[in-house]
């Protein structure tokens, strides 16, 4: 018992350590966050928790004054008295009040944030198990957004570095200044696209799309998660967004738009040219890091009753053309994404020739990005 | 006893109520959808066109989406991304949609429409969404939808965001789809 | 006295030894027992998955588990919590006090009951072994989303959904148990506004178990078809909506969220005026508060959906309806307070426990009413400020209650008085751990960290070390509750008949510890 009591002591001071540290990273509140709107959710988060607090003073107040006047150990006589009917309308009147009045500024920055209309820039959001897809519908513009941190910091063989799991290979980029709507949807599971900076949390269902919008004001880097439980990584999907100035943010669309057409004609080249073996194998395992080891695992021995194993898969070993098959066009009804619609022609060949050789397979085929073409072009028959 | 007996069988009967009820809730849903516009659920049987006039005071921006699921290997999207529009006016808007594979697909098109509220609004005469569709391999097919927008939209929505969503039902096609599409 | 107790009452007593006489009983006293223990062995199997939860975030990366397990383990936590300890506990109380408070013999239906305990353990076992399955448990989340639960999930869903069906057969059963015993089975003189809080407020809970147990029984039978049988209620390529699977989940899920705390505010409402010495403030408005908590609970299920995109008038009226809950549950917090005032108190430890609940419960409650505010909630929702309002309402709210209450009425139990300063140290090294556990939750969440994430950013590194350890102290702290049991059950102070000073009721009329059969000839209630 006496070890008890220490540890009970030690506790408090253990507190103060842990908040002091903690003050220099975490806020202990809500963000105010980088819009009008958020500024009024912070607010009325404000708000209510005073009116709380004042509450919880009064009442907490009372009983523990009670509880050190009306003690037996003083010797008091306890009344008898068990109703009073003026009491107990005061006080179920009184919180009505409190409630009406808290209800007022919630429904008015409620019906705000719903008004997306006359938005300058639309974005298409897309989730799935477990990357953001954005699409810019005023441009031709879409690319997916996966988490940057290296799978060895996740693992603790590497150090963490400072935006550990809040980093993303392609932020979503927006103008300031800008109403900008969000659209969102999704590919399989319910995601829920979560900025705290912008107080937008919108579900994603798949089949059917949700809106949102937002007006930033200053350019800045802004991060959030996916907060709908997704599946196995629903941890590690963040969301980044990069606000730029208008003119910036135009700049690096017609700039963000040439490289997508310079990728696209260098894909046509690709298609009569042979890559030799060695650099399918190292693009390869550098896209199967990236997109497939989250089921299939960095061992390629997925997960059993899960995410089929790709070591000795039958069908990798035996039939070449539904391996380019599944991968372009993935599986209906299971996880397996089309990865056709997501990867450029050389990645999807790369990565199909490492699987076909990476983890004892040893299939020693290299797949082309010209066997991939044909099969998306459906004659691979 | 008898006194048990009676109340136990009431009970059980609620229960077998309340089991009843929440598969109710399935039906129930989809009036109470269709009633206030939640999720953006359009209406699933055609409308009828409207009699009486257009409103030309206003004007309401349509916006189309299209977007095949991710194991929809077909290529899937509006003739024109967005079209502004009178209320009480009839439109027709065709999507275009193209089986690139080599194998025949059936595709199912799930309507949604944003804001929510707004669904109640949008009238289909015509759509390739009541249907399933199919396509042989290589082939491509334009898919119309024939719309209007009610004159007793509320005065809060300008703009209408349509959005389908294509799976492949391939799986589960029941052999009704609408056949006639197989060439071009 | 002596006319209630019954000089040949072990004559009566034909219970066979051994195991059988558990296997068998039909008696409420000895299934009242069981499922006491077996909510404690529950509380312990789920607080040992919540440990591995709390071990893998002690820091951040990935250290013990995979996120896969991760995910297993919360499901299976919130299920065996909710499902296997504090519902089981609080029948295993109805089972015990509900026939003694009302001056019945036993419960109205004794072969029925036995039989919903005994496929308790079933459900259980067919849960925990489905984690032992290729491929592992539910890792859906206890409140398994379509289409996360069905097209998505595991081959053990239908281990899941088999599991849960008998789980709320279970339920439905001890609730149809209990209102007929409640409504047929009162002594003469005991009229409804005469009956004890915690009669009142189970008799209430038991028409919202079978209002929304074969709600969710409905529900977990549309996941399985829409698995394995190709029905489509939640995927959207088939016509169906996943959000609709959360409207059905949540029209069980908010009462549900009921049936786990107004049996505690009717065990509050039992210890209060006993160590307070004074009646009951405001009896006629505790029991209206309950029934109107218990109707606003089917009006409020939504606001657990606010982020699902409703429209706003649907928002709207959801979070006016979950802000009105708010005033019945005040009126509640006042009485207890006004009766503690100018009472003349004492506090053991059922006091102590109930002290905190009324504290810690209205903590939780305040965070409840901050997430009723739709704008903030979207900042709030699926964050830990959600987790740590969740666990204030039950494990400081429910759990507490069941522990006061357990310790109220033990001397009744076992004849034996529990050893008073073993009991002190629970309390305050529980008081202690679950704050230090629980309340940083707050902070975390609101600086922005989901639920249900098996990693996190650096920043919130220091408040899980902080969240982790106060987790591990109040498992261990609850192992000297295991300790004062068993010594109490093995020996200590007789107890008297009336156990505490300002205890009053029938259940105190008879002697400590209670025998086998007790009010077999009705008492006369003045």
């Amino acid at each position: 018992m006496t070890n008890a009591r220490c540890l009970l002591w030690s506790l408090p001071t253990l507190l103060f350590a842990a908040s002091a540290n903690a003050s220099k990273s975490m806020p202990l509140n809500m963000t105010k966050g980088a819009t009008e709107i958020s500024q009024q959710v912070y607010d009325l988060h404000m708000t209510i928790f005073w009116i709380c607090c004042v509450i919880g003073a009064v009442v907490f107040g009372i009983m523990f004054w009670s509880i050190i006047r009306h003690r037996k150990a003083r010797g008091v006589q306890p009344a008898q008295f068990h109703e009073s009917t003026k009491v107990e309308i005061l006080w179920t009147a009184i919180p009505v009040v409190i409630l009406i009045g808290m209800a007022i500024p919630a429904t008015k920055t409620l019906i705000a944030m719903e008004d997306t209309s006359a938005a300058d820039v639309t974005v298409l959001v897309t989730g799935s198990q477990w990357k953001w897809h954005y699409k810019y519908l005023e441009h031709d513009l879409e690319y997916f957004s996966l988490l940057a941190t290296p799978r060895e910091q996740i693992a603790n063989k590497l150090a963490k570095g400072e935006n550990y799991l809040l980093e993303v290979d392609r932020p979503l980029v927006i103008p300031t200044g800008k109403k900008v709507r969000f659209l969102m949807t999704s590919d399989d599971v319910i995601h829920s696209w979560w900025v705290p900076a912008f107080a937008i949390k919108k579900d994603a269902n798949p089949g059917f799309i949700n809106e949102a919008w937002t007006r930033v004001d200053e350019p800045g880097i802004y991060r959030g998660q996916c907060a709908e439980l997704c599946g196995k990584d629903h941890g590690f999907m963040p969301v980044v967004v990069i606000a730029k100035t208008p003119e910036d943010y135009l700049a690096w669309v017609a700039q963000e738009e040439s490289r997508i057409a310079a990728e696209k004609a260098a894909e046509r080249e690709l298609l009569a040219m042979n890559m030799d073996m060695a650099e399918l194998m190292a693009t390869g395992e550098k896209v199967y890091q990236g997109w497939c080891v989250a089921c299939h695992q960095p061992t390629g021995g997925g997960l059993p009753g899960i995410f089929p194993a790709l070591k000795g898969s039958q069908l990798i070993l035996n039939d070449r053309q539904a391996h380019i098959e599944i991968i372009v066009n993935g599986k209906a009804g299971t996880a397996m994404q089309a990865f056709g619609k997501q990867l450029s022609l050389k990645e999807l060949a790369a990565v199909i020739t490492y699987t076909r050789n990476a983890f004892d397979n040893n299939t020693g085929d290299a797949v082309q990005a010209a066997d991939v073409y044909a099969v998306q072009q459906g004659k691979g028959e | 006893m008898q006194l048990h007996r009676t109340l136990v069988t009431k009970l059980l009967l609620v229960t077998a109520l309340m089991f009843g009820f929440g598969f109710a809730l399935v039906p129930l849903y989809d009036v109470f959808c269709e009633v206030t516009g939640i999720n953006g659920k359009t209406s699933n049987v055609p409308a009828t066109a409207l009699v009486d006039g257009v409103d030309t005071s206003r004007e309401i921006t349509i916006e189309f989406l299209a977007r095949p699921n991710k194991d929809m290997p077909w290529i899937f999207k509006p003739e024109i991304r967005r079209l502004t529009v009178h209320p009480g006016e009839v439109h027709v808007m065709n999507y275009f949609a193209e089986n690139p594979t080599a194998q025949m697909i059936v595709g199912q098109a799930v309507p949604s429409v944003s804001p929510g509220q707004a669904a109640l609004y949008l009238h289909k005469i015509e759509c390739f969404c009541f249907t399933q569709q199919q396509l042989a391999a290589g082939r491509n097919m334009l898919m119309p939808v024939q719309f209007y927008v009610d004159p007793a939209l509320p005065a809060q929505f300008s703009t209408i965001t349509l959005n389908y969503t294509l799976y492949d039902v391939t799986a589960n096609w029941q052999g009704n789809a609408a056949t006639e599409n197989l060439g071009e | 006295m002596s006319a209630i107790t019954h000089d040949h009452d072990h004559e009566h007593d034909h219970k066979p030894s051994g195991i059988k006489r558990w296997l068998y009983t039909t008696n409420h006293k000895d299934i009242g027992t069981m499922y006491l223990v077996f909510a404690l062995l529950m509380f312990f199997i789920g607080g040992s998955m919540a440990m591995v939860i709390r071990l893998e975030l002690f820091q951040p990366g990935m250290q013990f588990v995979e996120p896969q397990f991760f995910n297993q383990m919360t499901t299976v936590h919130g299920l065996i919590m909710v499902f296997g300890a504090v519902m089981p506990a609080f029948t295993g109380l109805a089972n015990w006090m509900i026939p003694m408070m009302i001056g019945a013999p036993d419960m109205a239906l004794p072969r029925m009951n036995n039989w919903s305990f005994w496929i308790l353990p079933f459900a259980f076992l067919i849960l925990l072994l489905s984690l032992f399955m290729p491929g592992g448990g539910p890792d859906f989340g206890w409140t398994f989303y379509a289409p996360l639960s069905t097209t998505y999930s595991n081959d053990s869903t239908a281990l899941f959904v088999f599991s849960v069906h008998i789980m709320g057969i279970s339920s439905i059963m001890g609730a149809i148990n209990v209102i007929v015993t409640i409504w047929n089975m009162r002594a003469p003189g005991m009229t409804w506004m005469k009956m004890p809080l915690f009669v009142w407020t189970w008799f209430i809970t038991a028409f919202l178990l079978i209002m929304v147990m074969p709600v969710l029984a409905g529900a977990v039978t549309m996941v399985l078809t829409d698995k394995y049988f190709g029905t489509s209620f939640f995927d959207a390529a088939g016509g169906g909506d996943p959000v609709l699977f959360q409207h059905i989940f949540w029209f069980f899920g908010h009462p549900e969220v009921y049936i786990m705390i107004l049996p505690a505010f009717g065990i509050v409402s039992a210890i209060i005026p006993t160590f307070a010495r004074k009646p009951l403030f405001g009896y006629a408005s505790m029991v209206y508060a309950t029934a109107s908590i218990a109707i606003l609970s089917f009006l409020v299920w939504a606001h657990h959906m606010f982020t699902t995109g409703m429209p706003v008038f649907a928002t709207l009226f959801f979070m006016y309806c979950t802000m009105l809950i708010a005033v019945p549950t005040g009126v509640k917090v006042f009485n207890w307070v006004a009766t503690m005032w100018r009472g003349a108190m004492t506090f053991e430890v059922p006091m102590m426990f109930a002290l905190a609940f009324i504290v810690l419960f209205t903590i939780g409650g305040f965070s409840g009413l901050m997430l009723a505010i739709t704008p903030a909630d979207f900042q709030y929702h699926d964050t830990y400020f959600v987790v740590a309002h969740f666990h204030y309402v039950l494990v400081t709210g429910a759990v507490f209650s069941i522990i006061a209450a357990a310790y109220y009425w033990l001397p009744k139990w076992t004849g034996h008085m529990y050893d008073e300063r073993l009991g002190q140290l629970h309390f305050w090294c529980s008081l202690i751990s679950v704050n230090l556990l629980f309340f940083p939750m707050h902070f975390v969440g609101l600086a922005g960290m989901p639920r249900r994430i098996p990693d996190y950013a650096l920043q919130f590194a220091d408040f899980n070390a902080f969240i982790s350890v106060g987790g591990f102290l109040f498992g261990l702290s609850q192992l000297i509750f295991v300790w004062v049991l068993v010594k109490c059950a093995r020996g200590g102070e007789k107890a008297t008949a009336q156990v505490w000073e300002g205890a009053e009721g029938l259940e105190w009329q008879v002697p400590s510890p209670a025998p086998y059969h007790t009010f077999e000839t009705p008492p006369e209630v003045k």
